[in-house]
């Protein structure tokens, strides 16, 4: 539909205003021009202190004033500088006072950008199509391992970072660095060849790293071949490139994503230098204890066995032997102090009865005893004495001499 | 005669790694837990234990990170840049 500026009938004057609204809203109204991305180089580039960024997009043949409010470019993660060839995102409008249309800018991107991100959509549909990021692929990561392979930039901050996590959380592991570039055209076939020797070392886990940067820097790992060698490592594997907000595709083909290099290191030492020493305390308390358990066992068991032993000792025999003997020699004293009592008892009964058989009593009732006196023989019968013999006669109170005068 | 044998494959403390003497340690603890060793054996394996828990600890103070690189088949020396 064409707008009748002039129209035959009646001829009409516009001031400048009114013409300037009315292409404004012939601009306006035209979706493409308010919804479009505009490809150039940038010139004449200027940020005054109102935080506002003023720039003229151009090509080989013409040019647009463009400006991009304050509020957008906060949320702009990309430095400007005259002369970058970028695409601008926004819509086309009119700045009244100076009469010029120009570009409002909403989103800048480096030229290229739009087509790395639809072959990485396109990558990722692909391979995720093909299984290569199933979560069931995942493979869990060694908790304690004892070689971690790294496969990075020998020469960038993202190493060093790795090396003191590790160094800090576990340095008993054996480290194995490929290394590699981690941008540019030789980047990709090298990390795979770095990745396929890594595992030909057969360490227990794989680290991919890099440092930050922009996409076309993290490029590499988004590269089909780089992708597919993750995916086929037959150790576990954990990728961490670029920071928090960097996602590659090598993340998904990771059995783990880690947000930065860093992370990527806590994450192959679960188990640190502090768990092993707390562990080994564990230890060290249950070996004293199990042994001090045991030696107080063997001392009760020994105690024990003393007390069976000192009952079953002879020493136990010899003291009731003792008694036995003490019990025998006062059964014995007892009847010798018997047979002794009988012996006095028998001697005195025959004390008295040799008392009443003395010839004392016999003399006491008149009779003599007669002894010869040359022999002392006692005469009992008369022709135990001739006459003139001398002889003794005992009577009870003493004896007297005498001489047989006749028979 | 099979207890001579067991002492002569034991190796020195200090030549195990942590792994090792780690390894070792925890089948000792597990033996004198069992309760099943002679008061005898139970002191050798406690002395054992300990110079293998001293080993152990020796390892986690006085660790370095070992780093080597990997070149096609070849592992080499790596040296940090000091920074």
């Amino acid at each position: 539909m064409q707008p009748s500026l002039f129209p035959e009938p009646t001829p009409q004057t516009y001031t400048v205003s009114k013409l300037t609204f009315f292409i404004r809203k012939l601009l306006e109204e035209n979706e493409t021009l308010q919804d479009v991305w505009v490809q150039g180089e940038i010139s004449n580039l200027s940020r005054p202190a109102s935080g506002h960024i003023y720039f003229t997009l151009k090509d080989a043949n013409a040019a647009l004033k463009s400006v991009m409010w304050k509020l957008s470019a906060q949320r702009l993660n990309l430095s400007l500088r005259d002369g970058m060839a970028v695409e601008v995102h926004g819509k086309i409008g009119i700045y009244e006072p100076q009469g010029v249309y120009q570009l409002y800018a909403d989103q800048i991107r480096p030229v290229g950008e739009g087509a790395l991100y639809q072959e990485f959509m396109r990558l990722k549909a692909m391979l995720e199509a093909e299984g290569l990021f199933d979560p069931e692929r995942k493979r869990p990561i060694p908790e304690l391992p004892h070689k971690i392979g790294i496969v990075t930039s020998a020469t960038g901050a993202a190493l060093r970072d790795m090396l003191n996590t590790l160094k800090r959380r576990l340095p008993l592991v054996e480290v194995i660095l490929a290394p590699s570039p981690v941008q540019g055209t030789e980047a990709p076939t090298a990390l795979v060849k770095a990745i396929q020797a890594l595992n030909r070392q057969k360490p227990d886990v794989i680290i991919i790293a890099r440092g930050g940067g922009s996409i076309e820097d993290l490029w590499a790992f988004n590269d089909e071949r780089v992708v597919r060698a993750v995916a086929g490592s037959q150790t576990p594997s954990i990728c961490g490139v670029g920071h928090e907000t960097d996602f590659t595709l090598c993340d998904f083909a990771a059995d783990l994503r880690a947000p930065t290099p860093t992370a990527a290191a806590e994450l192959a030492t679960q188990i640190t230098r502090l768990d092993l020493q707390a562990e080994l305390q564990t230890y060290k308390t249950r070996l004293a204890s199990s042994t001090l358990n045991l030696v107080a066992e063997q001392k009760s068991l020994l105690s024990s066995l003393n007390a069976q032993l000192r009952y079953l000792s002879p020493a136990r025999l010899i003291q009731s032997e003792r008694q036995r003997v003490d019990e025998l020699t006062r059964r014995a004293l007892m009847s010798v102090l018997y047979r002794v009592n009988l012996q006095k008892n028998h001697f005195e009964g025959t004390q008295k009865r040799l008392e009443a058989l003395s010839p004392l009593a016999v003399l006491a009732r008149g009779y003599a005893v007669v002894t010869r006196k040359a022999d002392g023989g006692v005469v009992a019968r008369v022709a135990e004495v001739k006459p003139g013999q001398q002889i003794q006669v005992r009577v009870a109170d003493g004896q007297f001499e005498a001489e047989v005068s006749d028979q | 005669m099979p207890k001579a044998s067991t002492k002569k494959t034991e190796k020195n403390a200090e030549e195990l790694s942590y792994e090792e003497a780690l390894a070792e340690l925890e089948q000792i603890v597990s033996a004198l837990e069992s309760e099943q060793s002679q008061l005898e054996d139970a002191i050798r394996l406690f002395e054992r234990g300990q110079a293998l828990a001293a080993r152990c600890g020796v390892l986690l103070e006085a660790a370095e990170l070992k780093v080597k690189q990997v070149v096609g088949d070849e592992v080499l020396a790596f040296e940090e840049e000091s920074e």
